[in-house]
This record gives C-alpha cells, sequence and structure tokens, in this order.
C-alpha cells in the first residue's frame, strides 16, 4: 500500500478509535448537562474511579479484564447516585460558578484518594490474549485493542441510540432536556429521570475510564487532565444531544489522532483550535439549541 | 406632583450620599496594608514567599474584577499572567530588556492587547461556551510556546534571568527584601486603580450587568462594550502580577499557562469572597500560606483539604471568608439590637 494511504488508514483507525474512548465517556456528561444545566467538573473523577476499580479487579482480584468492565460500570454508577442525592441536587438552582467549585472540589478530592491509595506512578491493566497483538483485517494488521473499542463503541451508540429515540424514558429524557418545565407538567418526574441518566452517565463514564487504562495510561490526575476534552467534547457537539456528542467526538479524535501523527510538536493545539473556531461559528455546539 | 418631586429629590439625595460613603477610605482599608508592612519586619527570611502571596493577591484582585463585579466566569485567566510573565522574561532573556519598571508597562500593553482581542470575540458567549472558550485559549497560548520551544524555551522555560537594580540604585538581595517591597507598591497601584474603576459610575454598570444583563441591554446599556473593556483592564492587571512574578522567580516556565493556574486564582478568590476588593487579600493569603504548611506535610493531603474546603465552602460559606465574618457581624448587631 502507498505511503500516503496507509498513514491516512491509521490515523482514521486510531482516531475512531480515540473517537469511541471520548463518546463514550462523554456522553452521560451531555445528556446530564442538557438535563439539568449541571456544570459537573467531577465527572473525568467518575472515569478515574472506574479506572482504578478495574485496576483492582484484575490485580488483587483476578478478575478478567472484561467482566471487570462491567463491575466497574455498575459499581461506580451506584456510587454516583449517593453523590447525586446527597450533594449535587443541593446545587441545582444555583449558579455555574458554585457548580464548577463544589465538583471541582469533589475532583481534588478524588484525585488525592486515589494517590494515597494507588500513588502516583500510571498503572496499567493485564489483558486477555485476544486483545493483545495486531488483528488482520485482509489488507493490513491492526491493533486489535483498538479493534475491540470501535467495535464496542459501535455497539453502544446503536444501543444508547434505541434507549434513547425508541422507548419510553429515552422519549421523556428527549422531553425534559427540551423544555424542562414543560415536561414536568405533563407528569415526568424529572428528579428522578436525571438520578437515573447521571447514574448511567457515570457508569458509562467509568467505562471509558477502564478502557483507558490501556490506551492513554491511569494516573490519579487522570480525572483533571482529560476533563477538559469530555467537557470539550460536549460544548462542542451541543448539550444533550447523542448525534452531537458522537459527530463532536469524531470530529475531535480524528483531528487529535491526526496531529499527533503528521505534527507531533503541536500536540494538542489541533482539537484546542477546532473547539474555538466551531464554537466562535456555532456558540451552541453542533445539534446545540441556541 | 410637588410632593412627590421632594420625596424622590430627598431619596435621590440619600443614594448619592451611600454612593459617595462607599466610596470614602474607611479605617479598617489599612488593615491589610499594616500586615503586609508587619510581616516584612517579623519574618525577614521569608520574603521571597511573601513577594509571591502578594503576587497572587495581584492576581485574586484582577480576577476579582470581572469575575466579582462583572460577572463574568472564565477558566482561562492564566493566559494574562502567563502573557505577562513571558513578556518580562522574553524581553530580558532574547532581547537583554533588564529594567524591571518599564518590564511592567510592556507586560500590561501585551497582556491587556491579548484581553482586548480575545474579549472582543469572546465575550459575547456565556455559560458553558464561555467557560470552554476561555479555557481553550490558555492552552492554545501554551501550546503555541510549546510549538516555539526555540524563543520560548519550553516546558524547560527561561531559567536563570537577572534584572537591572530597581529605579537603577536598589539592587536585589538574597532574602528577596527589596523585591517585597516593590511588589507591594505596585500591588497599592494596582489596588487603588481598581478601587476606582469599581466605586465609579463605570463600576456600578459592570454590577448591573452581573445582576441583570437584560434590564441593561433594556436601558440602553453598550453591555459588551462595558464588558471588554474591564476585560481588558483585568488581564492588564493579571499580566503585571504575571511580570512581577518572573521578576520575583527569576524563571519562568510554560506552566503558567496552565489550568491549575486558572483554577487556583478562582479557589483563592472564592475563597476570601467575591466581589469584595479584599477578599482577594484574604483569599491568596490564607491559601498560600496553608499551601506552604501542608503540601510540605503531604501534597496528597494538602489537595484533599482544598477539595473539602471548597465544597464546604460552596455548601456552607457561599460568599468566601469575608462573607461569614460579615454574617458573623451582622448576626452580633441583631442580638445588640434585641
Amino acid at each position: 500500500m502507498p505511503q500516503v494511504a496507509n498513514i491516512a488508514v491509521s490515523i482514521l483507525f486510531d482516531g475512531l478509535a480515540y473517537a469511541m474512548f471520548l463518546f463514550i465517556t462523554s456522553v452521560g456528561l451531555s445528556v446530564t448537562m442538557g438535563l439539568m444545566g449541571f456544570v459537573n467538573l467531577a465527572h473525568g473523577a467518575f472515569a478515574m474511579a472506574g479506572g482504578y476499580v478495574v485496576v483492582t479487579l484484575t490485580r488483587s482480584y483476578g478478575v478478567s479484564f472484561v467482566p471487570s468492565l462491567v463491575i466497574a460500570a455498575i459499581v461506580v454508577g451506584a456510587v454516583s447516585v449517593v453523590f447525586e442525592r446527597v450533594l449535587y441536587r443541593r446545587l441545582y438552582k444555583s449558579t455555574d460558578l458554585e457548580q464548577v467549585l463544589l465538583t471541582i472540589g469533589l475532583a481534588f478530592m478524588a484525585i488525592a484518594t486515589a494517590t494515597y491509595l494507588y500513588g502516583p506512578i500510571p498503572k496499567s491493566v493485564p489483558l486477555p490474549d485476544w486483545l493483545q497483538g495486531d488483528i488482520n483485517l485482509g489488507f493490513r494488521q491492526f491493533p486489535s485493542y483498538r479493534a475491540f473499542l470501535i467495535v464496542l463503541g459501535a455497539a453502544l451508540i446503536a444501543v444508547l441510540w434505541y434507549a434513547f429515540e425508541r422507548t419510553n424514558i429515552g422519549a421523556k429524557i428527549r422531553a425534559a432536556v427540551d423544555n424542562r418545565r414543560m415536561a414536568e407538567s405533563v407528569g415526568i418526574n424529572v428528579d428522578r429521570l436525571f438520578t437515573l441518566t447521571f447514574a448511567v452517565g457515570s457508569g458509562l463514564a467509568a467505562l471509558g475510564g477502564g478502557l483507558a487504562i490501556q490506551l492513554l495510561g491511569l494516573s490519579p490526575s487522570f480525572a483533571v487532565l482529560y476533563l477538559v476534552l469530555f467537557l470539550i467534547v460536549v460544548a462542542v457537539g451541543g448539550l444533550g444531544s447523542l448525534k452531537g456528542t458522537l459527530l463532536a467526538a469524531l470530529v475531535l479524535g480524528i483531528f487529535d489522532t491526526g496531529g499527533k501523527y503528521l505534527l507531533a510538536d503541536a500536540g494538542g493545539f489541533f482539537v484546542y483550535a477546532v473547539t474555538v473556531v466551531v464554537l466562535l461559528i456555532k456558540p451552541a455546539g453542533f445539534y446545540g439549541r441556541e | 406632583m410637588a410632593a412627590s418631586e421632594i420625596i424622590s429629590g430627598a431619596m435621590r439625595e440619600r443614594a448619592a450620599d451611600y454612593l459617595t460613603k462607599r466610596h470614602r477610605f474607611r479605617a479598617a482599608e489599612a488593615l491589610p496594608w499594616l500586615i503586609a508592612i508587619a510581616v516584612f519586619f517579623i519574618f525577614p527570611t521569608r520574603m521571597t514567599f511573601g513577594s509571591q502571596v502578594l503576587v497572587m493577591v495581584m492576581f485574586a484582585l484582577s480576577l476579582d474584577l470581572i469575575l466579582g463585579y462583572a460577572g463574568i466566569v472564565t477558566l482561562g485567566h492564566a493566559a494574562f499572567f502567563g502573557i505577562g510573565a513571558y513578556t518580562v522574561g522574553l524581553a530580558a532573556a532574547r532581547l537583554d530588556w533588564t529594567e524591571p519598571i518599564s518590564g511592567l508597562f510592556a507586560a500590561a500593553i501585551a497582556a491587556g492587547l491579548v484581553g482586548f482581542v480575545t474579549g472582543w470575540f469572546l465575550l459575547r458567549y456565556r455559560g458553558l461556551t464561555l467557560l470552554m472558550l476561555t479555557l481553550a485559549t490558555a492552552i492554545l497560548l501554551q501550546e503555541t510556546g510549546n510549538l516555539r520551544s526555540d524563543i520560548s524555551g519550553g516546558y524547560d522555560g527561561l531559567p536563570g534571568l537577572t534584572f537591572k537594580p530597581l529605579l537603577g540604585i536598589f539592587d536585589y538581595d538574597l532574602y528577596a527584601h527589596t523585591y517585597y517591597l516593590y511588589v507591594l507598591a505596585v500591588l497599592a497601584v494596582m489596588f487603588y486603580l481598581v478601587r476606582r474603576i469599581v466605586y465609579s459610575p463605570f463600576g456600578q454598570a459592570l454590577t448591573g450587568i452581573r445582576e441583570n444583563v437584560r434590564r441593561m441591554h433594556a436601558i440602553g446599556s453598550p453591555v459588551h462594550r462595558r464588558l471588554v473593556t474591564v476585560y481588558t483592564i483585568a488581564a492588564a492587571i493579571a499580566g503585571v502580577a504575571g511580570a512581577l512574578f518572573t521578576q520575583t522567580n527569576a524563571y519562568v516556565t510554560l506552566t503558567v499557562f496552565d489550568f491549575d493556574n486558572s483554577a487556583k486564582v478562582m479557589v483563592m478568590l472564592i475563597l476570601g469572597g467575591t466581589g469584595r476588593l479584599y477578599g482577594a487579600f484574604i483569599g491568596a493569603a490564607v491559601y498560600m500560606v496553608l499551601e506552604d504548611y501542608f503540601s510540605k506535610l503531604s501534597p496528597t493531603f494538602w489537595q484533599f483539604g482544598i477539595g473539602l474546603v471548597l465544597v464546604l465552602a460552596v455548601l456552607f460559606a457561599p460568599r468566601g471568608i469575608l462573607g461569614l465574618f460579615e454574617r458573623m457581624g451582622s448576626y452580633f448587631a441583631e442580638r445588640k439590637r434585641s
């Protein structure tokens, strides 16, 4: 295969895998922010917690990788409900600033706790054989872990799309994002709906955190380091929009990977440049409501 | 008709009286300055740390101007601090321009210019979009610096900068006594400036924008122009703080543009209390002293502690330390009366 095409395929493939990670981790944040307008800077901390649950399960209890991802998502999703009921709900009517401060405080505490328990050094997880090495797709080799990410991401997108567009709960969520007061007045319990989506969103973030260990490395600073990216995906995609989050994850994931392949020194430049351009033109993001 | 005119006349006088009274200096306002001078004599060996505290006070003060008064929530205020820091650093390292006071002016102009241009574009937006845009601006500046590390020195920074003696007379001593007084003097000038702005009609307009943008639009106030103006001024002051940071530390690295730096200054200001001028003083001082003490014991413990303080502050003291004092003050006043 010619060199240029080879690089283009690599960028697309790696970019796609990265985009799937971004989508899985950010989608919950987008829906909860769309529902309640709550700025949750502790979302990255939930993702980090998921990652460490996976590390503990695989290393100390010998659970294999995929089941521990599922357990991590369920555990973190359940724990997040406690936070939502005890802390977050007090601040639904507060200003952006107070929400930012509360959640960044939680993120700091999460980072400190993770440093205390696991140390500052990045952790790795033992992967099953079928996720190691390369997979042959006929015309060239691809790393199997990234292929797994893409397949998993696509499956999750299908499930979420179905849940969002075709089920009763999905319809209620869409209605509440669109117009919360109207939804409440027709008898939708937005409070309970929010708790549910918050739990699912945090669980998905935990899943993303578990997946990130192999892709990006997991250290306590993960909670803040990648939070900025998740927020950017949400802002660029538009609050509460599944479609928008997916599109933003794809665009940013591929641009970031492409930038790092072609101009290693420029680092994160491309992601932020794209963000600024998109938000200047469409301040509410791709599919956000102005 | 006549009666109502008399009432409104009296009311207007009372309102004017209230506004001019607010503007007047109170005796209690001398306190932070007296403390700053007392610190100079009590802790002569800790002047480097003292100068850093004063620099952060200035930085927090510039944030108070836009966050506390104009209500602009930004996550990228470190951008201007960094511009100021690098203006002085690059001038010294690459152009051999080491005169400190002219360096401050250059830093103010450079940071103000960046503030003006970015503010012109960004201040049309609000909420999450504005948060992300300000954050992205700071990171873009950092990445630009990293891209041209041949000029900026990259993440290794510009170490070992030297500056000319202050006013050509006062040289710098090992314990940074000169620096402390120098920073304190610049802080006093900046504080006077901010105080004048806050209590001017322009400052009143800013408070109006913070409280109710729609009404300000409705009464014909040029909201965008006001916001860009105050953003530019705050950027220039943050630039001066950054320049002083470089001058007192004699080095600068790209970490000044970090998200951490933007978040830290916001935490300081919130801790002290926003929209109160002196919140910046108490917040920065308390934060820096606690950080100095606890991060030596254990950085992890410190990080957990500051997180806990933030959560508790939001839940129980939303108006900061000064707000707590005010509440205590009014509580005792109530009890006295009854």
